[in-house]
C-alpha cells in the first residue's frame, strides 16, 4: 500500500525541473560508505485487508475489557468513557493538526487547552494549570525539579506509599541533577510522617492521594508538617475522586499533579495516558510545559495563544524550565470533553463508586479475604490471599482479572463505575471457591 | 473544515445551567449510601465543585465547533517544517483501537499476542535505524533525547568517566537538544555552522577534548542538509570516548537509503508522529522509541521486552537489568501510537519505505527550486526532506518580515511553514512538504509565495495585516504575558 501520489510521468517531471536524471542522485550528497545499499528488510506492502487480519488475529485472543471484567488498578483503570468523548477526539481538524503555533489557525485547540487548564483548576482548587505533560509519574518528577527551582533547596521527600513508577521515575531523573531523596515508611498502610518532624532544610514532599493502595491518606496533617519544615507540598491525586474526596487546595497543596487516565481515556495497554499539573499563580513562571491565554485579536475579538513562551525551550534552549515540547494534548483534550459531560456528575460518580468499593471489599472480607490493613479507601484496596498470583490466574481463567499482584500474600483489587452488582457478586463467588 | 465563522466561542463555563446533565452515570444495581456514612468527615470535600453542567448535546456541538476554527493535515497543506506533517492513514486509527481496552497489568501469559506485535515493531525499527537495542517508553521526541543523555551518564559514571561533562550542539539544533541536555546535567556546548550550513568541522576539533560526553546531531540537520562529513565527525567524537547522538526528528529525509546505525550514531530517538505518520494530535502524543548500540544496551530503561531463546519464545518484560538507568514514565511507553506506527510499517514494508524517503526528498527538492527566485533557499544546493527559505531581502526592500509571508499564507488557505527556525537564518521559513503531497499542492504553495511577494511590492499592507480571512486576526501576545489570564 502506498501513501505517495506521484505518477510516473510527475517524477520524471519533477527531476528534470530539479535538474537531475535520477532519483539515486537526490542522495548523491550522502557519502557512499553511509548509503544503505541494500533494500530494508522489513516485511510489509499489505493493503488494508492484510492489515486487519494482522492486527485481529492479536487483538481476538487477549481478554480486554469488552471481553473480560476487570477488577485492575495500580494506576490504570477501566473507567467508562462517554461515546461522545472518542467521536469528539476523532475530529480530523483535532487529531491532525500541531502545536498551534498558528494561534490564528488554531483557535480551536487553544480555547480548548484554556478551558481544560480552568476545569484542572475548578478541579483541583489550585489557580494555575499547564496543557498537560506525559502522564502521572513525569508529572512528578517536574513538580519536584519544579519546585527546587522555587526554593533552591536540594532535599526532596517521597512517601513511599506513592505509585512505585513516580518513585522510578524520579530517581531516573535523579541522575541527571543534583539532589538527595528521602522516603517516608509506609505504616499499616498509610505514609509514617512521624520522621517527617527531625527534617531541615526540605525541598518538598511528594504524597499521593488515595496513595498506591488505595488507601487514603491524612493529607491535612503531611501539608502542615512539610509547610513547618519550610518545603512545599507536592500532591499526586486521582481526579476523579475530587467529586467527593477534598481538594488539595483545601489541604494546602502548592503543586498538584496526577494520571489523567481516569477522566474519560481509554487503558490503552498502559499509554499514551497524561499527566497533569496545576500550581499557585505565584509559581506560573517556574512551570513546565505549555500553557493557553487569553487575549484579544487586532479587531478587539477575545482568541487564545500560546502563552509564557519565555519558559520553554525553543527560545530558552539550556536554560528553559524543561525539555518538554510535543506533550499529550489529544488525551487531555479527551479529559476536557468527559470534564464538560460529566462535571456535574462527578460527586454522584464518587458516591456510587465509594458505595461499590466498600460493598465489595466487606463481601470480599466475609468469604476469606480481608483487607489488607483496616484503612479508609476510595475505590481500590488491598487484599489479602494465601497465594496472590494463584487466585489472579485461577480468576482469570473465568475472565475476571483482579491486580496487580503487591506482593505473594497481597494483591490490590479496584471497582469503577463500571463493575455491577453481578459483576461483583459472581467475583465473590469465584474468590469463595478458590477457598 | 475552516468556516467563516468570526472569533471564538462562548466559554463552557457561560453555558453552565445549575442541574443540566451529560451522559447517565451507570447504574450498579446497588442502594447508594450517603459518602458521609461510609467516611469520615475529614477526608470530604466541603469546598463546593463547580464544574459545568451541560447536556450533551451542547458538549458536542461546542468542540465540534471549536474543531472547526482549527486546521490539520486532513484540511490542507501544512509544510510545518522539522515537524514532518504527512498523512495520517486511516486504517492505523481503526487497527490501534483495537487494543484501547487493554490494561497493562494483565498477566504477561495472557497478552503474548500484543507482546509478539510490539518485539516485531522493535525489530523493523533496529532494521530501518542499523541499531542493537532499543525502548519504547519515551513519549515523545525530547523525552528521548532526555532519556538518551541519562543513559549517558550512566555509561561514563560505569566506566569510570567521570571528567565526561560536556556535550556539544549544533547552532542549528532543535531548542529541545540544550534543554535535554541541562535536564541531564551536562554544560552545552555550540558549535557554529559553517558556509555550508554544515557542522564547522575545523570549530568543532577546537572544541572536542576529553570533557566531551555526547555530540547531538540531528542529520539530515534543520536546514535540511545531510551532515556529509558524518564520518569524519564520529571519528573525532569517539577518538576521545565520546558518544554520538542522532536527533531522529528528520529520519524521514533518510528513510530507506542510510542508517543512523551505518554512520557512527552510538543512540537515536525516533518520532513516530513525525516518520512513522501517528497523528500529532494537536500537539501530541508522539512517542519517541531511543535505539541503542550494543554498548549501551545495559543502560536501556527498564523494563526491556525480551524473547525467550527456549523452543516457546514466548515474550517477557525484562526487569532484571542492573545497570538500567531505571523508568522514564510509567508503564511500557505509548503503545496505542506504537500499534499505529507498526501498521504504517507493514503497509509500506522495506520497499514502500524506501519510497517515503525518495518522494519526501524529491518533493523538497522540487519546491526549493522553484521558490528560488523569488523566497531563495539560505544554503542553495540539494536538500533532503525540507529546506529553509529566507525573506532577508523581502523585508528589506519592502518592510515584510517571514511572519507576515506566513500569516498571508493562512489566508490563502495554507498551513504556514515554521517561522524563524533555525535560529542562524534571518527572517526564516522552514519548509517540509512531506512525500503525501501532490505536486498540484507544491505548485499551488510555490504561486502562493510568488503572490505574496508580488503583493509584498505593490500593496505591502495587505501583507502586513494578513491573516484577514481566519477565524480570529493577529493576536496580542504581550497582553497575554502580561496580564496572564490563562483560566476562567
Amino acid at each position: 500500500m502506498r501513501y505517495v501520489p506521484h505518477t510516473k510521468e510527475e517524477i520524471k517531471a519533477m527531476l528534470e525541473a530539479v535538474g537531475l536524471r535520477n532519483v539515486d542522485e537526490l542522495f548523491s550528497d550522502i557519502p557512499t560508505e553511509a548509503l544503505l545499499k541494500r533494500h530494508l528488510q522489513v516485511e510489509g506492502g499489505w493493503d488494508e485487508e492484510q492489515l486487519r487480519a494482522y492486527f485481529r488475529k492479536a487483538a481476538s485472543g487477549i481478554p480486554d475489557a469488552n471481553s473480560a471484567v476487570y477488577f485492575l488498578g495500580g494506576g490504570v483503570y477501566d473507567h467508562y468513557v462517554p461515546s461522545a468523548v472518542d467521536k469528539i477526539i476523532a475530529l480530523p481538524e483535532f487529531y491532525t493538526a500541531y502545536t498551534p503555533y498558528q494561534a490564528e489557525i488554531s483557535q480551536g485547540t487553544l480555547q480548548a487547552m484554556f478551558e481544560y487548564q480552568s476545569l484542572i483548576c475548578e478541579l483541583t482548587g489550585m489557580e494555575v494549570a499547564n496543557g498537560s505533560l506525559y502522564d502521572g509519574a513525569s508529572a512528578a518528577a517536574e513538580a519536584v525539579l519544579m519546585v527546587m527551582r522555587i526554593n533552591g533547596k536540594r532535599r526532596v521527600v517521597v512517601s513511599e506509599c506513592v505509585h512505585p513508577d513516580i518513585i522510578e521515575v524520579l530517581r531516573t531523573y535523579q541522575l541527571g541533577q543534583d539532589f538527595e531523596i528521602l522516603t517516608l515508611p509506609q505504616k499499616e498502610g498509610l505514609t509514617d510522617l512521624s520522621e517527617l518532624e527531625d527534617l531541615s532544610n526540605v525541598s518538598c514532599l511528594v504524597m499521593q492521594n488515595p496513595n498506591y493502595y488505595g488507601f487514603l491518606e491524612s493529607m491535612n496533617q503531611a501539608s502542615e508538617l512539610i509547610h513547618k519544615a519550610g518545603g512545599l507540598f507536592v500532591a499526586a491525586v486521582d481526579p476523579l475522586s475530587l467529586g467527593i474526596l477534598k481538594s488539595p487546595h483545601e489541604y494546602g497543596a502548592d503543586v498538584v499533579v496526577g494520571e489523567g487516565q481516569s477522566l474519560g481515556n481509554h487503558m490503552s495497554c498502559g499509554g499514551p495516558h497524561f499527566g497533569f499539573f496545576a500550581t499557585k499563580m505565584d509559581y506560573i513562571r517556574y512551570m513546565p510545559g505549555r500553557m493557553a491565554g487569553q487575549t484579544v485579536d487586532v479587531d478587539g475579538r477575545v482568541g487564545y495563544v500560546l502563552t509564557l513562551q519565555t519558559r520553554e525551550q525553543h527560545i530558552r534552549r539550556e536554560k528553559a524550565t524543561s525539555n518538554i515540547t510535543s506533550n499529550h494534548w489529544l488525551m487531555a483534550l479527551a479529559s476536557a470533553v468527559y470534564l464538560s459531560l460529566m462535571g456535574g456528575s462527578l460527586p454522584e460518580l464518587g458516591q456510587t463508586i465509594l458505595n461499590r468499593s466498600t460493598y465489595l471489599a466487606q463481601k470480599l472480607a466475609s468469604v476469606g479475604y480481608p483487607l489488607w490493613q483496616r484503612q479508609y479507601f476510595f475505590k481500590e484496596f488491598p487484599i489479602k490471599a494465601h497465594d496472590a498470583e494463584a487466585v489472579q490466574e485461577a480468576l482469570a481463567d473465568s475472565g475476571y482479572y483482579v491486580g496487580p499482584v503487591i506482593d505473594e500474600h497481597t494483591l490490590l483489587v479496584a471497582v469503577t463505575e463500571k463493575r455491577t452488582k453481578e459483576h461483583m457478586d459472581k467475583l465473590i463467588e469465584l474468590m469463595e471457591g478458590l477457598r | 473544515m475552516m468556516n467563516s465563522r468570526k472569533g471564538t466561542l462562548p466559554l463552557l463555563k457561560e453555558l453552565h445551567k445549575t442541574g443540566r446533565r451529560g451522559p447517565q452515570v451507570p447504574v450498579s444495581g446497588l442502594e447508594d449510601r450517603p459518602v458521609s456514612e461510609i467516611l469520615p468527615k475529614e477526608f470530604l470535600r466541603e469546598e463546593p465543585l463547580s464544574m459545568p453542567e451541560l447536556s450533551e448535546v451542547e458538549v458536542v456541538r461546542h468542540f465540534v465547533n471549536l474543531s472547526n476554527l482549527n486546521y490539520g493535515v486532513d484540511n490542507g497543506f501544512y509544510p510545518l517544517g522539522s515537524c514532518t506533517m504527512k498523512y495520517n492513514p486511516k486504517i492505523n486509527e481503526e487497527v490501534a483501537a483495537w487494543f484501547q481496552d487493554i490494561h497493562p497489568a494483565l498477566p504477561e501469559g495472557r497478552v503474548q499476542a500484543l507482546l509478539e506485535l510490539l518485539y516485531t515493531f522493535q525489530q523493523d525499527l533496529l532494521e530501518i535505524t542499523g541499531m542493537d537495542a532499543i525502548t519504547l517508553q519515551p513519549a515523545a521526541g525530547a523525552h528521548g533525547e532526555l532519556t538518551s543523555l541519562l543513559m549517558a551518564k550512566a555509561y561514563f559514571k560505569d566506566h569510570g568517566l567521570l571528567e565526561k561533562d560536556t556535550v556539544i550542539i549544533p547552532d542549528s539544533a532543535h531548542g529541545t537538544n540544550p534543554a535535554s541536555a541541562t535536564m541531564a546535567g551536562f554544560k552545552v556546548v555550540t558549535v557554529k555552522s559553517d558556509e555550508e550550513g554544515l557542522v564547522d568541522l575545523e570549530q568543532l576539533k577546537t572544541l572536542v577534548d576529553d570533557h566531551t560526553a555526547v555530540f547531538m546531531l540531528t542529520n539530515p540537520n534543520t536546514l535540511g542538509k545531510f551532515e556529509k562529513n558524518i564520518l569524519d565527525i564520529a571519528q573525532l567524537i569517539h577518538g576521545v570516548g565520546g558518544l554520538m547522538y542522532c536527533d531522529g526528528a528528520n529520519l524521514n529525509g533518510m528513510l530507506g537509503w542510510a542508517r543512523p546505525g551505518d554512520m557512527g550514531f552510538d543512540f537515536v530517538h525516533l518520532n513516530l508522529h513525525k516518520t512513522f505518520s501517528t497523528p500529532h494530535g494537536g500537539g501530541g502524543p508522539g512517542s519517541g522509541p531511543v535505539a541503542v548500540k550494543k554498548a549501551l544496551e545495559p543502560y536501556l530503561p527498564k523494563p526491556v521486552l525480551v524473547k525467550a531463546e527456549d523452543e516457546d519464545g514466548s515474550y517477557h518484560w525484562d526487569y532484571d537489568r542492573p545497570r538500567s538507568i531505571g523508568k522514564v514514565r510509567s508503564n511500557f511507553g505509548n503503545i496505542l501510537v506504537a500499534l499505529k506506527a507498526l501498521a504504517y510499517i507493514k503497509s509500506l514494508g522495506g520497499a514502500g519505505l524506501r519510497e517515503v524517503g525518495t518522494m519526501a526528498v524529491l518533493n523538497a527538492n522540487y519546491m526549493r527550486v522553484a521558490m528560488e527566485d523569488t523566497l531563495p533557499t539560505a544554503y542553495p544546493g540539494l536538500c533532503k526532506h525540507e529546506y529553509v527559505a529566507t525573506a532577508e531581502e523581502v523585508k528589506k526592500r519592502y518592510g515584510v518580515k517571514a511572519q507576515d509571508i506566513a500569516k498571508r499564507l493562512l489566508d490563502k488557505g495554507f498551513h504556514a511553514p515554521t517561522m524563524y527556525f533555525p535560529l542562524i537564518v534571518k527572517e526564516a521559513l522552514m519548509i517540509e512538504p512531506t512525500e503525501t503531497e501532490t505536486k498540484e499542492n507544491l505548485d499551488a504553495f510555490v504561486q502562493a509565495i510568488r503572490e505574496i511577494v508580488e503583493e509584498a511590492a505593490t500593496n505591502p499592507d495587505a501583507v502586513l495585516s494578513a491573516p484577514h480571512d481566519t477565524p480570529v486576526r493577529r493576536l496580542d501576545e504581550v497582553k497575554a504575558n502580561k496580564e496572564l489570564k490563562v483560566r476562567w
